[in-house]
């Protein structure tokens, strides 16, 4: 048993008579260098580790936490919890979640080659970046590139019997870009993510860095009208992550879903098959437990364009009359569990980004949205974002636009959505991206 | 400030961290200690689902050789955890060279700009789930249609320490609370919300001028309002903002673009135009850590540098910069008081404190009456900029037609979009009713900051608004 599982035992172990209580612990390190015209700028290297406590009692909930493992805190919090809990207003469907019998499927989310990778070479990949990616154009210059990786390992026990616990490790190299032609600056990115760094894609990295940045010189505004979008598979993965709200099992419960009645309802194209799925190997969210400790599961939430499930924790599901799909999340230990999509993938179409815009007569390519934080209600669906991006016209690729808004609602993106290409790209979000293309959304320019 | 400083770390400690910190031949160590205490309340669904309590307590350890900066973090303020991360810090910045300096520090005379009266930790929790319950009624009572409110109440204590190798040792302590409360009113088109909030640097007699069921009351309002509001239009048109409401937009117009790191990366558009007209000249900009209370407001930055009210523009022309310790050093000048950073397990970058523009001379009735068709903003949400372009958006929380001079029908929420420079030059009426708004949280490169923002009622010639009626 790992010492963190033995640490959240011992906690749990204290629980007293009408009491549950939960433990989650974790503990990390992370290393991250930033290089700036070819030098280190920042080299950052550190550990963490915390504690967060929940109790229930008479269908209260009480919770605390700590940023350190050490004992007389971990007393300390669950005194705290302790005292919080006598605070909350009785709630029937209020307790933690217990052992369902659901079987964890393994992953191998911790990858020895990172473990042993050393800090020079850290260094080096993040000066390769930096160097590939101003050598790909004379008009770019590099804002910073960044090596980040991080090795974390976690527990979760309860008084319900819930034990799981694990550790995993991840790496990411990043590269911001400015491109200045004609008195102008345009911005880019590139990035790519993995387990193992010495297969870091970062040939592309740069040249995505390279072509967001610079195929953005000279744009202008665009026409004003309704017209077709395509969605760049990045900018799709954030608009699955709106989407996700409206599925919560939570947000069902409490009346704050615009699909809360619509449950065997089309709400979307047929187009359109959305599952969320920890399990896979590939997501970059992969993991074998949720955020209660149960185990994670693939979900199928919409299919074909009928809404077939949402997403619970334990708690959605008691409120709702149903089980947990797996569906806690939980930002560490700072925090209680909510409910949330973990890793989300569309089905993908059958042809290319490229093979796609060929058909498009009228249209925009959506290369990046601007906030998705401020313009876009997911209780009311009101969508509403700042974007850039790339004319469609007669089937290519035509001047860049930016400075421009795309509006409609989610409701209606949703049955708008006309194909989905199979550039399916695994990214570092809860969602996976490819290209879709959605009809009659309007564009506000000049 | 001895109190402060000395009860995190002992001051001998402090000056061997230091110099073990500059043993590898750098030219500059600092370390940054925190101790935070926050309590959490959270109401949902008429209940009070989660009381919740923490604590944090570290240092992050920051190291300077030439251009480069080690940083290294611990929640261990030991002696021996400190010197470990002060070696992993050194080692991690070092590029040959040994040295070893003795550090003499020197304690700062603390001053503190936010006195509080009453600690929100002194206050019985039974109280504050007694404020949450009592907003939680007024707001569905403003109406049958009102089917869902959230509420909330969190404070914090923080007290940190700053220690550096040119001798400083400072500290401050920072208490702050905020309530918030959100309502969801439904009708025959569907859903809509409401959000209204208040926070300060201040104690618990925030809620002496603020009473918290008039806040859920005005939530409730607004989602109710909603209800009846057509889609925004699509397209350019005029655009009033109505005062404390629209600090956002410098926000995020020019202010991000006026952070010296931005622009020493020549990642702004305003780098390069200090001296020059870049807004109307009805506009002065200050960004200001010392106003009282406030929820950006700071004793000293988290670089250990008093808070200052800086000038950024003034009648229209650019005076100055935003400035950290690592910036102001390359350009051989003073830090503004700008240095700031989430945590402990940060490092600090140039950030807002409370960024607003003073009052101008025109009664916004007037504004309204003299604007024949636009959108009138009456709260706006949150927002992003691209520095380096100047775009930038903000999302209208509410907002309603202007017609004839008149403000009429409420409109569908959707985001605004401009350019900084283009929109700044664009203000050509400005108010004389000045307010701040509510709080916010900065959003920089991973790390959220608590800033404040304020502006009278002003009008923008012609904006962007993200719409979908014609």
């Amino acid at each position: 048993m790992s010492e963190l599982l033995a640490l959240a035992e011992q906690v749990v172990a204290r629980a007293q008579s009408g009491e549950q209580v939960e433990a989650y612990v974790s503990r990390g390190t992370e290393t991250s260098v930033r290089v700036y015209e070819g030098a280190v700028e920042q080299f950052t290297s550190a550990q963490s580790e915390g504690i967060g406590v929940r109790v229930i009692r008479d269908g209260r909930t009480g919770f605390a936490y700590a940023g350190t493992l050490d004992a007389r805190v971990i007393d300390e919090v669950l005194a705290d919890a302790r005292d919080n809990v006598q605070f909350g207003t009785p709630d029937e469907y209020a307790a933690l979640a217990s052992p369902d019998g659901v079987a964890k499927s393994p992953l191998v989310l911790w990858d020895e080659r990172l473990a042993s990778f050393g800090t020079d070479d850290k260094v080096r990949l993040a000066i390769d970046l930096d160097r590939m990616t101003r050598s790909g154009d004379s008009r770019i210059r590099v804002e910073s590139a960044d090596y980040s990786d991080g090795a974390g390992e976690a527990a979760v026990a309860t008084s319900t019997g819930i034990r799981a616990s694990g550790r995993e490790n991840g790496c990411y190299v990043s590269v911001s870009t400015l491109a200045d032609d004609n008195g102008e600056t345009m911005t880019g990115f590139g990035f790519a993510v993995g387990r193992d760094p010495a297969s870091l894609d970062l040939d592309r990295a740069a040249r995505e860095a390279v072509e967001r940045a610079t195929r953005l010189l000279g744009a202008g505004k665009p026409t004003s009208r309704r017209t077709t979008v395509v969605l760049d598979p990045f900018v799709t993965a954030q608009f699955l992550g709106v989407i996700s709200a409206t599925v919560n099992g939570e947000s069902v419960a409490k009346g704050r879903s615009l699909f809360r009645d619509r449950l065997g309802d089309t709400v979307a194209s047929p187009l359109i098959t959305l599952v969320d799925d920890p399990t896979d190997p590939r997501a970059y969210t992969a993991t074998e437990v949720d955020g209660e400790g149960l185990a994670a599961r693939r979900n199928l939430i919409v299919d074909n364009g009928v809404l077939n499930t949402f997403v619970h924790s334990s708690y959605s599901a008691r409120r709702l009359g149903t089980t947990s799909t797996g569906n806690a999340v939980r930002g560490g230990f700072r925090g209680t569990p909510g409910c949330g999509c973990i890793a989300m993938q569309l089905v993908p179409g059958t042809r290319s980004a490229e093979e796609i815009i060929g058909d498009i007569d009228d249209g925009v390519l959506i290369q990046m949205v601007q906030g998705l934080h401020s313009g876009v209600n997911t209780v009311s669906g009101d969508f509403s974002t700042g974007a850039s991006g790339l004319t469609i016209r007669n089937g290519s690729l035509a001047e860049p636009v930016r400075e421009f808004t795309i509006a409609s609602t989610l409701q209606r993106m949703l049955l708008d959505v006309a194909e989905l290409g199979n550039d399916l790209e695994w990214l570092p979000m809860r969602a996976t991206g490819l290209s879709m293309v959605i009809r009659d959304v309007t564009v506000s320019g000049s | 400030m001895q109190d402060v400083a000395s009860s995190v770390i002992e001051p001998d400690v402090l000056s061997r961290v230091l110099g073990s910190a500059m043993a590898t031949g750098a030219e500059f160590a600092e370390v940054y200690a925190e101790d935070k205490r926050v309590t959490g309340l959270g109401l949902d669904d008429g209940k009070v689902e989660q009381v919740s309590s923490g604590r944090d307590r570290g240092a992050g350890i920051r190291v300077v050789n030439g251009e480069t900066t080690g940083f290294a973090y611990t929640s261990d303020l030991t002696e021996s955890g400190l010197l470990a991360a002060a070696q992993a810090a050194a080692q991690a910045a070092a590029r040959g060279g040994v040295g070893v300096r003795n550090v003499g520090l020197v304690a700062s005379p603390e001053r503190r700009v936010s006195p509080v009266e009453v600690y929100p930790d002194s206050i019985a929790k039974a109280t504050k789930v007694e404020m949450l319950l009592r907003a939680n009624d007024a707001a569905r009572a403003s109406g049958s249609s009102i089917v869902q409110v959230s509420a909330g109440m969190g404070d914090s204590r923080k007290r940190i320490l700053v220690a550096n190798s040119d001798g400083l040792l400072a500290g401050d302590e920072q208490v702050r609370i905020n309530f918030r409360v959100s309502a969801v009113a439904s009708g025959d088109t569907g859903m809509q919300t409401g959000v209204q909030s208040i926070g300060g640097t201040i104690g618990f007699e925030l809620f002496d001028d603020n009473d918290v069921e008039d806040l859920a009351r005005r939530a409730a309002a607004q989602a109710l309002t909603k209800l009846r509001a057509r889609p925004a239009p699509s397209g350019s048109m005029p655009v009033v903002i109505k005062c404390g409401t629209g600090g956002v937009l410098f926000h995020e117009a020019c202010g991000h673009g006026l952070e010296a790191d931005l622009v020493s990366k020549g990642a702004s558009v305003y780098a390069g135009r200090r001296g020059e007209l870049v807004a109307s000249p009805l506009i002065t900009l200050v960004d200001d850590g010392t106003m009282q209370g406030e929820w950006g407001a700071i004793g000293i930055d988290d670089e250990g540098h008093p808070s200052q009210r800086n000038v950024l523009i003034e009648n229209g022309v650019l005076t100055d910069y935003m400035w950290d310790f690592l910036r102001a050093r390359k350009e051989g000048r003073a830090q503004s008081g700008n240095g700031r950073r989430q945590g402990y397990m940060y490092l600090p970058m140039v950030r807002m404190t409370n960024t607003y523009v003073l009052n101008g001379t025109e009664d916004p009735d007037d504004i309204v009456r003299a604007t024949d068709r636009g959108v009138y903003v009456a709260q706006l949400g949150g927002g992003s900029v691209d520095t380096a372009s100047g775009d930038f958006v903000f999302g209208m929380v509410e907002a309603y037609l202007i017609e004839d001079g008149r403000i009429t029908e409420p409109l569908r929420e959707g985001n605004l979009i401009g350019n900084g420079p283009q929109v700044l030059q664009d203000i050509d009426l400005l108010g004389n009713d000045f307010a701040m708004g509510s709080p916010g949280t900065c959003g920089k490169d991973g790390q959220g900051v608590p800033v404040g923002d304020g502006q009278p009622t002003l009008r923008v010639r012609a904006l962007t608004i993200g719409g979908t009626a014609a």
